[in-house]
Parts: C-alpha cells; structure tokens; sequence
C-alpha cells in the first residue's frame, strides 16, 4: 500500500509509539522518584492503624481443622541456611542449638528446645499466606511468645522484639543479607503468636524454619522468621542492619504485613 | 438555549464528576499494579489454599512474566513498589467510593438518576437491540441515562467495584482475624484472589464497552459533560 493512507498509517503507529514511550517514561521516572515512593509509604501507616483498631489485641486467626491441611506446602525464603555452624546444629538434632533471649530484659536466658518444649505450649491449625498471593495451611505447636517474655522479664522501655535469623538471603559485604525480623508488643503479647517448634507433629523441618521459627497469624509469611537464633528486645530497631527493621522491609516492604 | 434549537442541559453535578475521575485514575493504577502483584504468583486457586500440584489457572510460562513490564506499575519486576500503588490507590478508591455511594442514596441520585422504571424495564429488550446497533437515544430522550445504562451504572456501582472492594480485603490474613465470614462467604481466600482477578478484568470489559458507547454516543459531547457536567441536546432527530 502507498500514498496518503499508507503515510498516514506511518504517522499514526510513530504517534502510538512515542505516545507509549512517554507513557512509560513517565511511568518509570514516577515509580524511581524518592518523593513518589514516600507518599506511597503513607498506605502502609494507613493500613496498620485501621487494622490495629479493628482488631485491636485479641482477635484470633481462624484455625482450621485437620482435614484442611494442605498435602503439598510451600516454604518460600531459605530453604535450608547451609552454613558450617547451622550444619552442625543440625547433624546434632539441633541439641546443642540455644535461643537467647536478650536485650531490655530483666533475666537474659539461654533456652534448649527441651527448655521450649517444657514450657507451656500451644498447638494450632492456621493458614499461612504469602505475599506473593499463595496459601498452605498447617498445623504448628510451640512456646507462646508471651510466656518466654515473661520468663526473662521485659524492661519497661522495651517496644519492639527482634529476632535474629542463622539464614543470610542475599550476600552482602556489609552483612545486611541476614534474614532478621521485628514485631511490635501488641503482635508479640497476642495468644497466638508462638516460636514453633513442631509442624503438622513432626519437628519443624529444616525448609520450615528448624529448629525454631515465629508463627504471627495476623500477618504475612515474610514476617514469620525462620531458623531463629536469638530475640533481642529493644526500643527501637533503626540501628539495626538497614534500619527498617527486617529483611525484606530493607528491601521495600511493609513492615506492617496485615494486607 | 443553543443555536438550531439544541439546549445544554446540566447532566453531571460536580460530586459526580469528582467521583467519576478519581475512580477512573484509581482503577488504572489498580490494574497495572494488580498485576505486577500477580506476576509474582501467576496462578490462581479455589478454596481455602492454594494447590500447586493443579492450579485453577496458570499463567506465564520460565522466566517471562505472565503480563509483561510494560503493563505493569512500576514497569519492571518490583512487588514490593506494585503493592506501595496498589494499597495507596486502594484506600483512594474505596474512601472515594464510599463517599460516592453516601452521596448517591442521600441526594436521592440512585432513585432520581440510577434504578430504571418499571416502564423501562419493560422495554429493556428494545433498549438492547438498540445498544447492539450502536443506536443511542437522541433528542429529549437522552437526557437522563436509557434503562440499559442505568442497570450497567448500577451493576458496577454496586456490584463489581464492592466486589473488587470485598475480595481484595478478604485476601488480608489481618482483616480474616476479625471478618472471617468473609472468608467463608468467598469459599476461601484463595477463591478470593481468584474472584478479585476475574472480576478486575470484568471492570476492564465494562471499560471497553463504556468507551464504545462514549464513542458512538457523540464523544465530544460525552466528555464535556463528564468534565463540566453540561450535556447538549438537540431536537427530536438531531444530536
């Protein structure tokens, strides 16, 4: 085809074109500005203090019941932290493996997983979600959070709990690649979050998180650190590794993960 | 009056029209980023988990992306940023749409404006065959919306944009701690996710079909009136 349609036709596909290009450039230079990306931070504050007042301390995370457990699982993260210290831990059946428990505390403690399990434990059956939008559910047992804070005695001024992960995700020079995590005391006091030490009877395996990781029903699974070493109370978590105060909210994520 | 007999009649208050652009700017910047968060698990469910051995649907296939960058807000792979655009525009359009709807059944609009007569729903048959052959009401008749405009504002109004509302929030394992019924009332949250989907490109063929009929309606005399709420209208006959 030629003359004034085919022309014509050029002109149109060019206009389309460039009118896509400067869409997207648009687009671009909006999703890399600092300011942009700020005033979006606002959704998160947004979502939090809705959610804190719906919910307030004690609303629960539907359990499920055991036929709703999923057969085919999914861990998402590390699947297994392959360091010469976490291997041998494991070849140990993790006997020589012990949670300290530190920072604004009266009574710092040093705990086996013979010591977590003698402690009062709670068993549940909840659903763990992604955020990459996918689901299992699965039952989980372990210590109630709230019962090892109140063996070693939370200082007043102590805001937020920290734990410390033996999983590095990314490797770094500087060492911020560790997987670590951080909560509030109105999620760490909650009767359901608990440090599992068991999934679906079984001890916790090693792609779950073994020995020991954080169950935090009312969030997303980044949330939910996996092969914890150590909890740490503290004030504030801005002088830790990045200062978002977790590994993937270094990273751009919320740090409230309720949505 | 107009020249030639033709008259501006008042068709959209500004509320509307307030309502009408911050929902449009709202529901693209859902969508885009809605699916920079579905390229992060491109399948999708039904029931309460998800099945990986035997998704419902699965898209994308190795390591391209199941819609690629360029549709997608930020325009390359960035989940954390999709969901920052994607939860911001949302409070957006839910507050946006909330008022909206306050506003609709206080100021009368959804009887005045919106729920068609029983007359009109006699003759809706009429009023399809007309839409199909892209023959709109002219004259006096077109100053209030045709009975099959008023069921697709209402469907959408208080249909689809709920819906979307509804099962993006069933999705949030916060909110499922105080509004499980929800949950349950979606047969899951991973039919949640799946119904949020469907009904996201739902709202998208609403779009394409609300275009065509700006289109073919007079889109000159459409989009002033959507902008500064005045409509003209000719005699019987005319435009």
């Amino acid at each position: 085809m030629s003359g004034p349609l085919a022309s014509r036709r050029r002109w149109l596909q060019r206009a389309l074109a460039a009118a896509g290009t400067l869409t997207l450039g648009a687009c671009e230079r909006l999703a890399n500005s600092e300011r942009v990306s700020s005033a979006l931070d606002a959704e998160e504050t947004w979502t939090r203090r809705a959610q804190r007042w719906l919910l307030g301390r004690a609303a629960l995370a539907p359990e499920y019941s055991e036929r709703d457990i999923s057969q085919d699982p999914r861990s998402n993260g590390t699947s297994d932290p392959d360091t010469d210290a976490y291997n041998a831990l494991a070849q140990g059946g993790f006997a020589a493996w012990r949670l300290a428990v530190g920072g604004l505390v009266e009574r710092p403690l040093r705990l086996s997983l013979e010591d977590l399990r003698g402690m009062p434990a709670r068993t549940q059956i909840t659903r763990h979600d992604c955020v990459e939008g996918w689901s299992y559910i699965a039952k989980w047992t372990g210590t109630p959070l709230a019962a090892v804070l109140a063996r070693a005695g939370l200082a007043a001024r102590a805001r937020y709990i920290v734990f410390y992960c033996a999983d590095t995700l990314e490797i770094t020079l500087d060492g911020t690649g560790q997987y670590y995590e951080s909560i509030d005391l109105v999620d760490a006091l909650h009767p359901q979050t608990i440090l599992a030490y068991a999934m679906n009877d079984h001890p916790l395996p090693i792609p779950y998180g073994a020995p020991l990781r954080l169950r935090l029903e009312r969030q997303l699974g980044y949330k939910m650190a996996k092969y914890i070493m150590a909890i740490e109370a503290v004030e504030s978590f801005k002088g830790i590794s990045r200062g978002s105060g977790g590994f993937w909210e270094d990273r751009g994520y919320e740090w409230y993960a309720g949505i | 009056m107009l020249r030639g007999g033709r008259r501006a009649v008042y068709r959209h208050p500004l509320a509307v029209r307030v309502w009408h652009w911050i929902n449009a700017l709202c529901l693209l910047v859902l969508l885009v980023s809605g699916l920079q968060i579905f390229n992060a698990h491109p399948a999708l469910y039904w029931g309460k988990a998800s099945t990986f051995g035997k998704p419902w649907l699965a898209l994308g296939t190795g390591d391209a992306p199941a819609f690629p960058p360029w549709i997608t807000l930020p325009p390359w792979q960035d989940l954390a940023g999709g969901r920052h655009w994607h939860f911001f525009f949302a409070w957006i359009f839910a507050v946006n749409g909330g008022l909206y709807v306050l506003y609709a059944i206080a100021g009368r609009r959804v009887r005045r404006v919106l729920l068609p007569t029983r007359a009109e729903l006699a003759s809706l048959g009429r009023s399809l065959a007309d839409h199909l052959r892209l023959r709109f009401p002219r004259g006096e008749a077109a100053r209030e919306y045709n009975p099959l405009q008023k069921l697709a504002y209402l469907a959408v109004i208080f249909g689809l944009l709920p819906l979307m509302l509804a099962s993006g929030l069933t999705m949030s394992p916060g909110l499922d701690a105080r509004f499980h019924f929800l949950t349950v009332l979606f047969g899951g949250r991973q039919s949640a996710r799946t119904v949020h989907f469907l009904t996201a490109w739902t709202i998208v063929a609403f779009f394409l079909i609300h275009m065509l009929a700006v289109l073919a309606a007079g889109p000159l005399n459409e989009m002033r009136a959507i902008i500064t709420g005045w409509f003209v209208i000719g005699r019987k006959g005319e435009t």
